[in-house]
């Protein structure tokens, strides 16, 4: 396949942004048209609204949207994931159906795999799928479910067969969350935001189409929907932020921001704000003692590094390499970064860092980072986690010896939860 | 490139790492650093010729190789993966970039074909008893009469300088102080004149000697008094360079560790299967990227002459010497008992983290210089 050059894809993405754009459009109609142009996900495939370009390009696209202030497609948590899911696993009846949804943002999506019995054990779900009649019916109950609230769709995974090990006996479904038998109850975080849940399933109906892959594949599936979140870790550094511009686009897209985008409005405090801590550092004056520009500086190099070390993992994906061992780090060097700059902003905001909400320095935004930034090492997986990934993946050291995973799951030893 | 290498650069990696291999093992390291000279000029010769290392960086037209510093860069590496004993850092890094960055054209055409073709080696002479590594902290003087040129003055810490065939010393006026009136010479490393005493090493590899300077006889090296903007830029390219050489050697030992880690059985399973093994193998794998990361991305902002250089410089030896010590630290406890031990190789390894965590200047002086070099 000939990958067109850098200069050729911004020549016409210009040339098409040129003369389509228009701010007085609205939302879902203008990113109808750019599912349709291929413009909106230009890493897709071709047959699925997308260019079949390579991040780079991708990136080359987005660069030309923000020259011109143009709106890109929804963005933002879990209906990237998917997005990325339902591309590597679903039938043409999933892409169909939900592809263009989730481009447009019509469509909110949640991720129904923590229990409060099995977070980082997440294999070991209990909600139960019995197939019964011609339908799924799911019971049980998921935990710290972000955005469930707003979503119209939910990735889930639950067992559906208690005879086997545990990696086995699960499944995968798209669950239809404005249903009867989902409930849904905000959990208030430490933050004080509410943006993740309780979700209780009572006789849940899914429909056998909406089963991803066979039953017994919900590990692998699910899998790939952690891979693309894990991978996103360094993204959260960019969150999508209002525009101030005038237009009928731009209304609908502020609108969007603080009703399905609203449960993410704290993720840029939570990894950490690097981006404010010189301005800080020097409006308080602290950038002038020796101590904390040790440790801003300790900062800076752990992030540029960070962000290096990503683009190290890009080229060779790029250059169609194998990605070197740098690939697998991100996640857990994003925590490292998070909790280094929480602990630089209290140095730098002194007796201000006691305060919150207008009280606090920076209108808040300084306490927020303080309580959001241990959400950063737990939620995606722990660091611990991570580390265990690295050991056994990527390093190739033997695995910890297991009771579980051998016999069948309705043996295994587990948490009795009391909801 | 900033993020990755050309697959001619790979190669270049391979080709050096299986002559570094062949050619000095660690039985040779460790004849090597017991020895006065801490080097063997002939052994040296040989594996010099076979790749032309010294000419790497050193333009065709004073009979190098023509490569960038990102070349360089790989090779030393390699050279600190494999704890190579010879005056190569001193030469090739120091010296050469020196006389590049201060030398005339006919300096240049005097000085770099023979240590490009690996007959001469050089050496930087900076630092003095304080240790220090900036242009302020020289007090060796510098006298002209009648067009001769003669230094008075101690220099120390002075890498391979026992054995160099020409030492590059920077100097000053008689008065001057700071920036000012510093020039950069050249001095016969046998000059009537000069003591030169070996220096006993905490890192055996790497050998300093100190040099006594009594009316030694110099030539000037580019222009009278103006040598402070090409020491600094030295300076800054010297850190890059071992920034390199020092994450080859954190690979090394996180490598090595490891291999050992798989090895070894306590409790009726490897120690690899412990979970505080696992953890710490990968914190190494994250400490080491990272500053692999900063390395790389500064060998190639030197080379393309980025304004941002000299903080880049400082952030990558100031990533690099923490990640090092860090990985030698957890390479000795993951060995247990045997990681204390003299036969063990990993001691050398953290010994040269050492030394290279404090040779020109420490991470926290490192970390100061990148804020003040970026302005803030
Ligand atoms: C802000 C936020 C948003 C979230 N959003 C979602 C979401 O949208 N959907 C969803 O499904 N989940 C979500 N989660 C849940 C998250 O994935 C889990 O909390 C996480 O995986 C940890 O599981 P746990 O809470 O059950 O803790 P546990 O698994 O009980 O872990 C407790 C502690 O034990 C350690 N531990 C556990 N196992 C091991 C081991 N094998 N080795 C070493 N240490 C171990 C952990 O590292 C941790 O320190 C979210 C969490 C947060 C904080």
């Amino acid at each position: 396949m000939d990958m067109p050059s850098e200069s050729t894809v911004r020549a016409e993405v210009r040339a098409w942004l040129e003369a389509n754009w228009d701010p007085a459009l609205g939302l879902v109609e203008w990113r109808n048209k750019l599912a349709d142009s291929g413009w909106g996900a230009p890493h897709w495939p071709k047959e699925w609204y997308g260019r079949d370009l390579p991040q780079a390009l991708a990136s080359v696209v987005d660069e030309e949207f923000a020259r011109i202030g143009a709106v890109g497609v929804a963005k933002a948590g879990i209906r990237t994931l998917a997005a990325a899911t339902i591309l590597a696993h679903g039938t043409s009846l999933h892409k169909e159906k939900f592809l263009r949804r989730i481009l447009t943002g019509e469509d909110t999506w949640c991720q129904l795999f923590s229990e409060p019995g099995s977070g980082s054990d997440m294999a070991a779900a209990v909600t139960r799928a019995d197939f019964k009649g011609n339908k799924w019916v799911i019971n049980g109950q998921k935990v710290w479910t972000t955005s469930a609230h707003r979503a119209d769709w939910g990735l889930l995974l639950a067992r559906a067969n208690w005879d086997v090990p545990k990696h086995k006996g699960l499944a995968y479904f798209i669950l239809d969350m404005k249903q009867p038998g989902v409930q849904v109850h905000p959990l208030r975080q430490m933050n004080g935001h509410a943006s993740f849940n309780q979700v209780f399933f009572t006789d849940a109906m899914v429909e056998p189409e909406f089963l991803m892959a066979e039953v017994g594949d919900g590990w692998t599936v699910a899998t790939t929907t952690l891979m693309h979140e894990r991978r996103g870790a360094d993204s959260l550094r960019s969150w999508a932020t209002a525009s101030k511009r005038e237009g009928r686009i731009y209304d609908e897209e502020r609108a969007e921001i603080a009703t399905t985008m609203e449960p993410y409005k704290w993720y840029p405090q939570r990894a950490g704000r690097v981006d404010l801590v010189l301005e800080r550092a020097k409006a308080t004056g602290k950038i002038n003692d020796p101590v904390i520009r040790q440790e801003i500086a300790r900062l800076l190099i752990m992030a540029k590094t960070a962000e290096w070390t990503a683009r190290r993992a890009r080229a060779a994906q790029e250059q169609g390499r194998p990605q070197g061992p740098e690939g697998s780090l991100g996640k857990l060097v994003s925590s490292h970064v998070a909790r280094a700059a929480a602990r630089v902003h209290t140095y730098i905001a002194g007796a201000d860092a006691l305060l919150s909400g207008e009280d606090g320095a920076l209108d808040g935004v300084i306490a927020e980072i303080l309580v959001s930034v241990p959400a950063t090492s737990i939620a995606g997986g722990t660091d611990e986690i991570q580390r265990n990934i690295i050991a056994e993946r990527v390093l190739r050291m033997p695995k910890e010896p297991s009771v579980d995973t051998d016999k069948p799951f309705r043996d295994v030893p587990r948490n009795t939860v009391s909801s | 490139m900033r993020f990755s290498f050309t697959s001619e650069q790979d190669e270049f990696r391979t080709i050096v790492r299986r002559l570094l291999d062949a050619r000095s093992p660690v039985s040779e390291v460790r004849r090597l650093m017991a020895t006065d000279a801490g080097w063997d000029r002939d052994a040296w010769r040989k594996i010099n010729q076979e790749l032309g290392l010294t000419a790497i960086h050193v333009p065709e037209a004073y009979g190098g190789q023509g490569f960038g510093y990102a070349e360089l860069a790989i090779v030393l590496e390699e050279m600190g993966r494999g704890l190579l004993c010879a005056p190569f850092f001193s030469t090739a890094a120091l010296a050469t970039t020196a006389i590049l960055n201060a030398g005339t054209e006919a300096q240049k055409q005097a000085l770099l074909p023979s240590i490009a073709a690996g007959d001469t080696t050089a050496t930087l002479a900076f630092s003095e008893d304080d240790g220090g590594n900036d242009a302020a902290s020289v007090a060796m003087t510098a006298t002209s009469s009648g067009g001769a040129w003669r230094l008075d003055g101690v220099k120390s810490f002075v890498l391979d300088g026992h054995t160099a065939d020409i030492v590059v010393v920077l100097a000053r006026a008689p008065g001057s102080s700071g920036e000012s009136g510093l020039s950069f010479f050249t001095v016969a490393g046998d000059a009537p004149g000069l003591q030169r005493r070996r220096l006993k090493t905490m890192d055996e590899t790497r050998k300093l000697a100190r040099l006594q300077f009594n009316g030694v006889e110099a030539q000037l090296l580019g222009e009278a008094g103006t040598a402070a903007a090409p020491f600094a830029r030295t300076l800054q390219q010297a850190a890059v360079l071992l920034a390199n050489e020092m994450v080859g050697g954190a690979e090394k030992l996180r490598q090595s560790a490891l291999d050992y880690a798989k090895m070894r059985m306590q409790f009726g399973r490897s120690i690899a299967s412990f979970q505080t093994t696992k953890h710490k193998a990968a914190d190494m794998l994250a400490d080491v990227e990272l500053a692999k990361s900063a390395a790389y991305y500064a060998a190639a902002a030197v080379d393309e002459n980025d304004d941002d250089m000299p903080a880049v410089a400082s952030l990558a030896k100031a990533c690099a010497a923490e990640a090092y010590l860090q990985t030698a630290i957890h390479a000795i406890q993951i060995h247990g008992g045997i990681g204390f031990t003299w036969d063990n190789d990993t001691h050398l390894w953290f010994k040269r983290a050492k030394s290279s965590e404090i040779l020109f200047g420490d991470a926290n002086h490192h970390r100061e210089l990148m804020l003040q070099r970026w302005g803030h």
